[in-house]
């Protein structure tokens, strides 16, 4: 049974929510309990299956998942002409960390949502979707066809667009919800066209057979400014970010931090289009210089916008933007050194592991503050700071947790977000020390933000209109509580992370001819 | 204790140690707190705020909100501000017309650059 699972795992991962997702209008049916049950054991299920992929992974090299084929790990038949022609999912390191974190997420909120959601309708639906919203996101990560990925791409925007529109909020959600997914359509219709152009010229959809044939022509050009603008507007980089705070505000808080993994996975899409597809053949230094600016426009001017905000998740989603910044400069600075293996030994590959380890780290600590900001707007009803004030008196918890995602996204030690931020303020110093100062002044602003938001919510005397607020239910702070303990443990052992997921993840992306040849080896 | 380091290139930076030190810190100013006056003194008139005679404000109205804070950051910024604030419109058609631009650029900026 064991190896069965293991050697289906990518299929499994796709498989199972999609399955625990279309179930559960039958499900549901049966009460609350079985509904409840039947959503934290597929979550759960997900992510075991996700690690135990991983550990496959980590373990034994890439894994390569071939859909219909005899055995999985045949993708090129004899009679295929040397094309992969079913849809494969090439499954490496930075494939494997994208999927364990993604499904942990998705678990962690699903769990938060028991409670914070026990009021409301409709919950077959809106369970449905946050698994959906894994599939997608899973599936992006995993895929190695290009078309496959646009495909997990709509599956992943559709739901997310779904979920901040699921509660009516006086049409406000709506709105958002609508701007979300008319947005993430139009990136999703122009990776589309752009996936168009490479099959045109390539003949292939598979992402190892196009990084094998790429002559970087004036098409393939057109295909990556279309793939780069698409995929940063779906991370929220900066000019594109315009709709994470409409959507991310307007969502119900659990939603809001598992949109926060939706936007990565758009992320790692950038980054598997950069290093995997076009890798060396692309001028690194010019694309990694655009991707160093989207960086730092989106640090600055995330965190500077988040400073004035009275809605504290409009100014949460500013922070996220301010942070996507982070994982793009580190990123980008190893790209601009790419075809320098000096630079990069010297440098480069530390930066791209600072990204990537931001990249899990953002997750964990802005899932949890949006999930005390999801805590604080269901005891008190409103996201406005001038309304609140006190409730450190009768949420100690919840204030507890805030702090410590508050402290990690400052990047104060001894929490998480310090030590990815660490690596990428030294390594980035060492390629341009002004960008590297950016990034701390960022940091400081950050901290100064999150000390506004910390005493208007929590300092002060009780408020007599928060005189009912009490602490939430248990499920909430369980969800809060993982999250802030792997803020902390993230961040008290970063090396033991950095040598057995994150360097794996950075040589993943960084060795074109290791994921190419995970295809092209199934011979 | 060393496994706990994490190398960046460039230094290192040790959570454990960090952690030990702050927590001797931590002991010390319990330390030196525990040296103070237990209590203020008095009927309790004197731990009252005093604010130029007038009467203490209500808890509602003596908290500071969160728009008072930063006054000085965002007006000596208000130059900043006035540019970017505006550009959030709020409205789709601005935010694809942001896609658009921004497309052009990368294109311009990778395609003939």
């Amino acid at each position: 049974m064991m190896d069965f699972i293991i050697a289906n795992a990518p299929a499994l991962l796709i498989a199972l929510p999609m399955l625990g997702a279309f179930a559960l209008p039958l499900v549901g049916r049966l009460g609350d309990s079985a509904r409840t049950g039947w959503v934290l054991g597929v979550g759960l299920i997900t992510f075991v299956i996700a690690a135990l992929l991983a550990w496959t992974v980590l373990s034994g090299g890439p894994v390569l998942y071939t859909f219909g084929a005899a055995s999985p790990a045949d993708a090129l038949p004899a009679d295929s002409g040397g094309i992969p022609i079913r849809i494969v999912f090439t499954v490496d390191a930075m494939s494997a960390f994208m999927a364990v974190f993604a499904s942990f997420v998705g678990f962690i909120t699903c769990l938060y949502s028991v409670a914070s959601e026990r009021r409301s309708s409709g919950k077959d639906g809106y369970y449905a979707l946050m698994l959906l919203l894994l599939v997608g996101i899973l599936g992006m990560v995993c895929t190695g066809d290009l078309f496959n990925f646009f495909v997990f791409l709509e599956i992943n925007s559709l739901a997310g667009a779904a979920l901040v529109a699921y509660r009516i909020d006086k049409g406000v959600s709506v709105e958002a919800g609508l701007k979300y997914g008319f947005l993430s359509t139009l990136a999703g219709l122009m990776v589309l066209y752009a996936i168009a152009l490479l099959y045109g010229q390539y003949d292939s959809l598979n992402m190892a057979v196009i990084a094998s044939r790429m002559s970087y022509t004036m098409l393939d050009k057109v295909a990556l400014a279309l793939f780069v603008a698409g995929l940063a507007l779906k991370a929220g980089a900066v000019p594109l970010h315009f709709w994470t705070p409409d959507a991310y505000s307007m969502a119900p808080g659990a939603v809001t931090a598992f949109l926060v993994v939706a936007s990565q996975a758009g992320l790692y899409g950038l980054f598997r289009i950069l290093f995997s597809v076009y890798g060396l053949t692309l001028s690194y230094v010019t694309v990694g210089w655009a991707v160093i600016i989207l960086g730092v426009l989106s640090m600055f001017v995330g965190v500077t916008m988040a400073i004035p905000q009275k809605d504290v998740k409009r100014l949460m989603a500013y922070h996220a933007v301010s942070q996507s910044g982070y994982m793009l400069l580190g990123v980008g600075v190893g790209l601009v050194v790419l075809g320098d293996a000096a630079a990069m030994d010297a440098f480069g590959r530390t930066a791209m592991e600072g990204g990537i380890f931001h990249i899990v780290n953002h997750a964990m600590y802005k899932g949890l503050l949006f999930l005390t900001a999801g805590a604080i707007f269901l005891q008190t009803g409103t996201r406005n700071l001038n309304k609140m004030g006190g409730l450190g008196h009768s949420m100690k918890w919840t204030m507890l947790f805030f702090i410590i995602g508050a402290l990690a996204i400052a990047g104060i030690p001894p929490f998480n977000g310090f030590a990815s931020k660490l690596m990428i303020y030294e390594s980035v110093f060492a390629f341009s020390p002004v960008i590297a100062v950016i990034a701390m002044v960022v940091s400081i602003l950050t901290l100064a933000s999150f000390v506004k938001v910390f005493h208007a919510i929590f300092m002060g005397p009780e408020q007599p209109r928060h005189a009912d607020a009490g602490e939430v239910p248990k499920p909430m702070l369980a969800a809060m509580a993982v999250l802030a303990l792997l803020t902390i443990l993230m961040g008290v052992f970063p090396e033991q992370i950095v040598t057995t997921v994150i360097a794996p993840a950075a040589d993943a992306l960084i060795d074109q001819s290791a994921y190419v040849a995970t295809v092209f080896g199934g011979i | 204790m060393i496994a706990e380091t994490l190398y960046t290139g460039f230094g290192a930076w040790n959570p454990v140690i960090w952690l030990v030190a702050f927590v001797v810190a931590l002991l010390l100013a319990w330390a030196i707190q525990r040296l103070g006056e237990p209590d203020i003194p008095g009927d309790g008139e004197s731990g009252k705020s005093y604010i130029s005679g007038n009467d203490e404000p209500s808890p509602e109205d003596g908290h500071i909100g969160g728009s008072n804070l930063y006054w000085g950051f965002t007006e000596a910024m208000k130059g900043y501000y006035a540019r970017v604030i505006p550009l959030h419109t709020g409205c789709l058609t601005d935010y694809v017309l942001w896609f658009l631009g921004t497309f052009a650029l990368l294109f311009i900026f990778i395609g003939v650059i």
